[in-house]
């Protein structure tokens, strides 16, 4: 299969099946600019077709995660006085990202290295696992410049944390701290700095080896949950389960679970 | 009617070079199979299609049809190339929408079965059929109007008749593409499904339509796509004589007979 070269993202893809995808504007804080977040955007897609990656890890590269938009990026700088288009910039740069997070059908491990910030956090907040540094922090920097939480925060946020504090965290604009972060549940473990990504690359690789089938119809079932009615969902998840009953893997699963052996997942 | 057309036994369902065939329990189920090309349709393509709905519909073992492609296209359009320099008369000569005038005159119920791409062509093919089953991940659109043409197959009668006149100006004007889910809450299609399953949804649809009197199906099916025809006074008169027609078919005085003493009938066709 064609593969793309990525240069503002690291895109390695490990024998165990973890795909690591790395931001990689270390001076910028890997903020968001056009190039970075297209290539994100091609690196997801290229996941999902793939059937060698079993598991995607998501980090970013020097002491931050991701600082969000780049506000000096030429899409967005005001220039002749004149208003940049964010609406189009979302539509076409943040929009796919944070949709093929939550619709590729297979799990997506967040490694917090470092500062999350706007757009940043908003993709941390995306992904189905969040694994943090000591030091990383979360910040919903949008209202400090007048504007509005993007890339999904506003659905996303207060469905990992509830209504209260999430309206608390994007009005104020303060900064959450790991140790606050997994207090509340947007985090679901704190590592030191130093073995932050030797246990997410761990975890990911657990990971690796699941029911990769069984996991994809786990995400459009709670996709479908947040979206209708329970008599709907009921029939929907009648039918994943249904889909979920022809794989390899259950069979296998249901075999390992009578011979009393861990069973060896192939992903199908 | 039927003695001057071929029937059932002078076809070798194997011997189509761009649908693949079968049957299974009183349905039949057509493929397009054009894979390389996004199953992109073609005048070969139509006419092996249209000899084989005219073959199943005078075969009486089968009671319904059910159209699929494969996952990632239904049919992403025709050949574009067939048609790039032709002129207004190679069209006329061509008459290439002969086919879709025929499948219109199908008797029996035709059953889409659309994953991925039902655009141009695809779409219109779709709509030519009486019932739609898709997958979430099916993609829809008439999106003609981007090579300086209009849909030609019924779009813009059919799409129109379907999701109503702004949505279907809008679709035909901007030849954007739309979703499973919108064409769903539009009353374009019946029903959506995961993709793992669209096709086994639609031939259980298929199946259940199978499972009735054929004779009074055919009927129904008749009265339902005169809708489109004619006011609502000859409507009226239509259904109402091929109601009282069907009190002449041997499967009615079953049927009715079955409810009286509580039991499930069995109907012959007849």
């Amino acid at each position: 299969m064609a593969t793309k070269t990525f240069e503002k993202l690291i895109y390695e893809l490990e024998s165990n099946g973890t795909l690591m995808i790395t931001l990689n504007r270390p001076d910028k804080l890997n903020a968001f600019d056009d190039d970075l977040s297209f290539e994100l955007i091609d690196a997801l897609k290229q996941a999902e077709r793939d059937p060698k990656v079993r598991c995607i890890l998501l980090t970013g590269a020097g002491r931050g995660f991701c600082a969000g938009q780049d506000l000096q990026s030429r899409s967005i700088s005001q220039s002749n006085g004149t208003s940049p288009h964010l609406g189009e910039s979302i539509r076409k740069r943040y929009l796919p990202i944070i949709f093929k997070l939550r619709t590729l059908e297979k799990p997506v491990v967040c490694a917090v290295n470092g500062v999350a910030a706007g757009a940043g956090a908003s993709v941390a907040f995306a992904c189905d696992y969040r694994l943090a540094a000591e030091d990383a922090s979360f910040i919903q920097a949008f209202i400090k410049v007048g504007l509005v939480p993007d890339s999904g925060a506003c659905y996303l946020l207060p469905r990992l944390i509830g209504m209260g504090r999430a309206m608390d965290l994007m009005m104020t604009g303060r900064k959450v701290g790991a140790a606050e972060a997994l207090q509340i549940g947007l985090v679901n473990e704190v590592y030191p700095q130093e073995s932050l990504m030797e246990k997410a690359k761990q975890f990911a690789g657990e990971l690796s080896l699941g029911p990769t089938k069984a996991y994809g119809l786990l995400k459009r079932a709670l996709n479908k949950a947040l979206e209708v009615d329970l008599e709907t969902y009921l029939h929907y998840e009648a039918d994943l389960q249904e889909i979920a009953g022809r794989t390899i893997d259950f069979k296998e699963g249901v075999s390992a679970f009578v011979e009393k052996r861990p069973p060896a997942f192939s992903g199908q | 009617m039927t003695s001057a057309m071929s029937t059932s036994t002078d076809i070798d369902l194997k011997s189509f070079q761009f649908i693949l065939t079968s049957v299974e329990d009183h349905i039949g189920i057509i493929q397009l199979n054009r894979p390389d090309k996004l199953n992109a349709i073609n005048m070969p393509l139509m006419e092996e299609l249209v000899k084989c709905l005219t073959w199943m519909d005078h075969n009486e073992d089968i009671r319904c049809i059910v159209l699929t492609g494969n996952e990632r296209a239904f049919a992403a359009g025709a050949d574009i190339e067939q048609m790039a320099s032709a002129t207004p008369v190679d069209m006329i000569l061509r008459d290439q929408f002969v086919y879709w005038d025929r499948i219109r005159k199908i008797h029996k119920p035709l059953v889409a079965a659309i994953s991925g791409y039902a655009l141009g062509g695809g779409c219109e093919l779709a709509m030519t059929c009486d019932m739609i089953i898709a997958s979430e991940t099916a993609k829809f659109g008439q999106p003609e109007i981007n090579l300086g043409v209009i849909p030609g197959a019924g779009g813009t009668q059919r799409l129109t008749r379907a999701v109503g006149k702004a949505r279907a100006m809008e679709l035909v004007l901007t030849g954007n593409l739309f979703t499973a889910q919108q064409a769903l809450e539009w009353g374009l299609i019946n029903k959506v499904v995961p993709v793992e399953l669209y096709l086994e949804e639609a031939k259980n649809l298929a199946k259940t339509i199978a499972s009735k009197p054929p004779i009074a199906v055919r009927m129904a099916k008749e009265s339902v796509l005169k809708t489109f025809d004619t006011s609502l006074e000859s409507g009226l008169e239509f259904e109402r004589k091929a109601f009282y027609l069907l009190f002449a078919s041997q499967d009615k005085n079953e049927g009715m007979k079955a409810f009286l003493e509580k039991r499930q009938p069995e109907f012959q066709g007849r």
